[in-house]
């Protein structure tokens, strides 16, 4: 078996799938979090193994640059969390419905 | 033959991990997952030969940021829990099918490009001093752009988890106290009589003849 970058970029797939899934059904904002920090490592490694076969840096350099708006999209979302976990006591983001109406 | 079987492994362990991030009800499980499904990929990082990428991964993102994820899980505690609710049949089947579109979907678009072999590269490839070398000159904006993007960031984090918060609508400011909400009636009542105009609610009762409450 000679691994080329079609399996990597499948398990990129089947991990963006997952955590999609995650997006979709979960409640709390913890997981949902978490799910696109899968995504976003999901797509790192397809910037990674495209840069590796093409052999050229640029897509190892996305890739940092992901890692820092990951990092930062991290820092707001848990802030977030926790002020609506001070203001609200329960977490449900299905009933996160202030700005409607 | 090392480079397959380490693949699988990895692979395996990272697509395990992930639905190990999904499914669990309790959210320190689900952080402690992701911690290992970014360290199998980091794993896929170093069989694609990205060395700094690779290092960068475990430091940063298994290191700090997982670190802050567990802080605030354990922060909230009993809150942070999934509300116990069941996701209804239909929001369960469509985001199976979602999902499942995009794999398949990117499945059968790489599938159907004949890539040829990677290309030929030097040992020096992905290491930090070829990375560094064209993230300070050819990329130099989009590092700038990041490091501004991560000082506003930690600036939002400072203000979001400050802990004054700011005051809600539909609470009501206490800040007429007993005392000073009767010399206010007072006032109130003392400028409709002399206008004639009722003013407040007191003067506007005695107003109608039914006398004061």
């Amino acid at each position: 078996m000679k691994v080329g970058v079609e399996y990597f970029i499948a398990v990129s797939a089947i991990v963006f799938g997952i955590g999609l899934f995650g997006v979709f059904t979960r409640r709390s904002p913890l997981i949902l979090l978490l799910s696109v920090e899968l995504m976003l490592n999901a797509c790192n490694l397809a910037l990674i193994s495209f840069s590796r076969q093409w052999g050229t840096q640029t897509g190892q350099i996305f890739a940092l640059v992901v890692m820092g708006i990951a990092a930062s999209e991290v820092v707001i979302g848990l802030g977030l969390v926790v002020a609506v976990a001070r203001r609200k006591g329960n977490l449900d983001v299905d009933r996160l419905a202030t700005l409607r109406n | 033959m090392m480079y397959e079987v380490t693949f699988v492994a990895a692979s395996g362990l990272a697509i395990v991990s992930a639905l190990g991030v999904v499914l669990p009800s309790n959210p320190f499980h689900s952080a402690l997952s992701l911690i290992l499904n970014l360290v199998s990929l980091a794993t896929l990082y170093l069989l694609l030969q990205a060395d700094f990428l690779a290092a960068a991964q475990v430091i940063v993102y298994a290191g700090a940021v997982m670190i802050m994820f567990l802080f605030v899980i354990a922060y909230l505690g009993g809150r942070a829990d999934e509300p116990r609710r069941d996701v209804p049949a239909w929001q369960l089947g469509a985001s199976i099918i979602a999902a499942a579109a995009i794999v398949v979907e990117i499945v059968i678009a790489v599938a159907s490009q004949a890539f040829g072999p990677a290309a030929k590269v030097s040992d020096q490839f992905g290491n930090p001093s070829v990375v560094g070398q064209a993230f300070f000159s050819t990329y130099l904006l989009a590092f700038e752009a990041t490091s501004i993007l991560l000082l506003v960031a930690a600036v939002g984090g400072v203000v979001l988890g400050s802990k004054r918060p700011s005051r809600r609508i539909d609470e009501p400011d206490e800040f007429p106290t007993p005392e000073v909400q009767q010399d206010l009636e007072l006032q109130a009542a003392v400028m409709g009589a002399e206008t004639g105009f009722p003013v407040s609610r007191r003067a506007a009762a005695a107003e109608r003849g039914g006398g004061d409450r």
